[in-house]
């Protein structure tokens, strides 16, 4: 039977519509409406994409690592905590790349460089490089048994750099602010709208992630359906040839 | 608006790279769900 219906249903269409919906109000309040800062001026409206988006990446990485600790310590082991954890990190390594280009332009203004050295910059990059190792590790050759256990095995360590990537700023001497909403020790305030904005971005961003990654797992479910269709096929031809001679 | 091309830009590398990877992984499913059964989409 042949499908022309993908991955899609009413629940992830209406989850996209509101998905849409909301980061439009965030791109209008963000560069339109929203006030200038006082000391950076225009270049706070990078804020409004970039924080969402290493919050996006944090919150997907930490939902991979929970699914590699169910997958690894559940009784039957079901492959479908390995495809959402892999989704999830598919999605977190492209929010940590936005991050990482969107801060970037931001620097370019305030500090006058694209890049430097950085503590949190340093580890923001080891993390990134960190997931591409993960995704490149799902590939790797064997069955998908194989690869859901190196792949949760390695999700459980990756997972203990965010911490370190967050508390960077801290840790060491860093160009990189420190968080201006969270930290009740800085003398940093948002004005309401700007406080709105960034709430509005961090939600609609997290709505688009949870529709990314019903897609996405359901994505890479059908890619394994057929490769374990594929593989019984050439076993049946090659049990086939054998009989023949 | 000040530096607008950076700011601009943001949004542009922002929601051009979101788009792309979206446009990727549904096209591929779409690709996929033509040779798969229901049993291989139990969500439809």
């Amino acid at each position: 039977m042949t499908h022309t219906a993908s991955t899609g249903t009413v629940a992830t269409r209406r989850l996209g519509l509101l998905s849409i919906a909301l980061l439009a109000l965030t791109v209008i309040l963000g560069l339109f409406v929203s006030d200038e800062d006082v000391i950076q001026g225009s270049t706070v409206r990078i804020m409004y994409v970039h924080v969402p988006t290493i919050w996006v990446a944090y919150m997907a990485f930490a939902f991979t690592a929970v699914c590699s600790a169910i997958y690894l310590s559940g009784k039957n082991r079901s492959l479908a905590w390995d495809r959402v954890g892999g989704a999830s990190a598919e999605i977190g390594v492209l929010f940590v790349a936005i991050s990482l280009v969107t801060g970037s332009l931001w620097g370019r203004i305030t500090w006058g460089t694209y890049w430097v050295w950085d503590a949190r910059l340093t580890s923001t990059a080891f993390l990134f490089i960190t997931y591409v190792g993960y995704l490149a590790v799902r590939r790797l050759g064997g069955t998908q048994r194989q690869r859901a256990k190196r792949s949760a095995v390695l999700a459980l360590l990756a997972v203990l750099e965010i911490p370190l990537v967050h508390f960077s700023v801290r840790l060491w001497r860093s160009l990189h602010q420190e968080a201006s909403v969270a930290n009740r020790g800085t003398d940093v305030e948002l004005d309401g709208l700007m406080l709105f904005t960034l709430f509005l971005g961090l939600v609609a961003f997290t709505v688009l992630y949870v529709w990314m990654m019903l897609h996405r797992q359901r994505g890479i479910a059908l890619e394994d359906a057929l490769a374990d269709k594929g593989l019984d096929v050439a076993i049946e031809q090659r049990r086939a040839e054998s009989v023949v001679n | 608006m000040e530096h607008a091309s950076f700011v601009i830009g943001s949004y542009i590398v922002t929601f051009a790279s979101i788009g792309a990877y979206i446009w990727w992984f549904l096209r591929r499913a779409k690709n996929l769900a033509q040779n798969a059964t229901s049993e291989d989409m139990p969500w439809t």
